[in-house]
């Protein structure tokens, strides 16, 4: 039994496998990815597939494959995490932890949506919130907490800059200052090549 | 009569409901003071931070920063409890992993070391709801019911991460068709009714609204329609997050998709503490039910007045 385990399913490299993202997966600890059995359940349970072009069950295959397309198609960015396809799955693959890592294996490579990096480095680095209600511009959010006998402002990290701070200080402990700085880097770099592209063309 | 029962908990926040709809807060804090439960502050709280978008950029922050929030109320000897899906997962998933994975908490402490922090493991986080239900349990909640809706066919909503992944919530496992909120919503009177899809996502989490606000509509257009074709009169629902989808969203699928909605959309939407609280006799202003007509471009964008009236009429 274990020894089919060893075989089959840990297994780092096997045929026909493009590696290096199935590798990933499995430093990660998700190697379960290899028992899927493309039944589709995943993909006929997505509410996020009745409306736009997201296959689960093609999400996980590709991955599975080590097809790097995968990265920086959208579509990794269009499950709602309903966790459906987690509940159903008859092979008891945790599709949605996998999708949430598939992403985290794509920031890494810098395939990051502007309005997601945005929200993490513009708003939640800054504020530690993710929705913020302070500063002048957010003036309206805070009258509205008034008219209903509510301070202006929470008792959050807007009550306490100390907070913030303390955040930031783990936030940096643990690479995320440095994720962010990479990928502005990149998106830096990408900008202005395109931009050279640009004037040779003229 | 009312059993004395130790309700405390320190009152996590997350970020929509108190810096977009300040309302669910103040319902909450009215519901649960009125229920004798006290909350404690959770003072320089963050955001969670959220499942859908920060975990899905780096697992370790969203790990890390989860942690921080769970040592505040570790500090104060008090569970937490959260109004909102996403915040409860986000609390109660980090929870799960850092009870069960050794290697994990290490690390996590290893961090929070640096700001002179260390998570022990010593609370669980709870959601608003799985306190109504569990630790005062319907029983109790019954005898605080002073008025009864005669006459109010709701559509519940409970958002995705309440139930799910089930084996890390408190419900046994269920999650196809879970009837803990309807039993809270049916003390009061008040009709659940069945409509299609009911457990369907609201389609905001996942970072999916961030990235395509028309995806996120549609999904609330689908949800909609099956709520009206079913003769709701109104939606309940226990997350900030599916709130503002179906209240700001509804606006958005009336304008994205008004050509397959026909006549746009004015469902309103009301958080179950608002409910709940008019059913024990709380002042609609205390649970953020009037709104002051002097502010403009603020929540509720769908208005409630029509579900007040209805219900004016049935409190007798």
């Amino acid at each position: 039994m274990s020894e089919n385990v060893e075989k089959y399913i840990k297994r780092k490299v096997y045929k026909g496998t493009n590696s290096r993202i199935a590798e990933k997966f499995v430093d990660a600890g998700l190697e379960k990815i290899r028992a899927c059995i493309n039944c589709g359940t995943c993909s006929g349970s997505c509410p996020s597939g009745r409306r736009t072009a997201i296959r689960t069950r093609s999400i996980i295959r590709r991955a599975l494959t080590g097809d790097e397309s995968v990265l920086e198609d959208i579509d990794i960015w269009l499950c709602s995490t309903c966790y459906y396809c987690y509940e159903r799955c008859p092979r008891d693959i945790p599709v949605t932890d996998m999708i949430i890592k598939l992403r985290n294996i794509a920031v890494e490579e810098g395939h990051i949506l502007d309005p997601h990096f945005s929200l993490a480095n513009d708003i939640f680095w800054v504020t530690g919130h993710g929705v913020p209600a302070n500063g002048e511009a957010n003036k309206k959010w805070q009258d509205l907490r008034v008219s209903f006998g509510l301070p202006p402002l929470p008792p959050t990290v807007h009550m306490h800059p100390e907070a913030v701070k303390e955040c930031q200080d783990l936030m940096r402990s643990v690479g995320f200052r440095k994720l962010m700085d990479n990928i502005e880097e990149k998106k830096a770099k990408e900008k202005a090549e395109a931009e050279k592209e640009k004037k040779a063309e003229e | 009569m009312n059993e004395k029962k130790d309700l405390k908990y320190g009152f996590f926040l997350g970020c929509v409901a108190p810096n977009r709809y300040p309302m669910i807060e103040a319902s909450i804090r009215a519901v649960f003071e009125h229920l004798g439960a006290e909350l404690y502050e959770l003072e320089g709280a963050s955001c969670c931070p959220a499942p859908g978008v920060f975990r899905a950029f780096h697992i370790p922050t969203w790990l890390v920063i989860a942690a921080r929030n769970i040592t505040l109320a570790e500090e104060l000897g008090v569970d937490i409890v959260t109004g909102c899906n996403g915040c409860y997962g986000t609390l109660r998933d980090a929870w799960y992993e850092l009870e069960h994975e050794p290697e994990l908490k290490k690390m996590v402490n290893e961090h929070l070391a640096k700001v002179g922090r260390k998570y022990k493991g010593s609370i669980e986080p709870k959601h608003v709801v799985q306190v109504l239900y569990q630790d005062m349990g319907i029983d109790y909640l019954k005898g605080f019911v002073k008025h009864k809706f005669s006459d109010l066919k709701v559509a519940v909503h409970y958002g995705c991460h309440i139930v799910k992944p089930s084996d890390k919530r408190p419900w046994g496992g269920e999650y196809e068709c879970p009837t803990f909120l309807d039993e809270i919503v049916e003390l009061t009177g008040a009709k659940s009714i069945d409509y299609k899809d009911k457990f369907m996502c609201c389609g905001a989490g996942g970072a999916v609204r961030t990235a395509v606000k028309e995806v996120a509509a549609d999904f609330s257009r689908e949800k909609l329609k099956n709520i009206r074709d079913a003769g709701c009169d109104i939606i309940i629902d226990c997350c900030p997050f599916c709130h503002l989808q179906l209240d700001l969203g509804q606006m958005e699928a009336n304008s994205v998709y008004k050509d397959m909605i026909g006549e746009p959309y004015k469902i309103p939407v009301v958080y179950i503490t608002q409910l709940l609280g008019l059913a024990f006799g709380i002042d609609p202003n205390r649970l953020g039910l009037v709104k002051n007509h002097n502010l403009t471009g603020v929540s509720p964008f769908i208005p409630v007045e029509p579900f007040l009236k209805k219900v004016k009429e049935q409190l007798t």
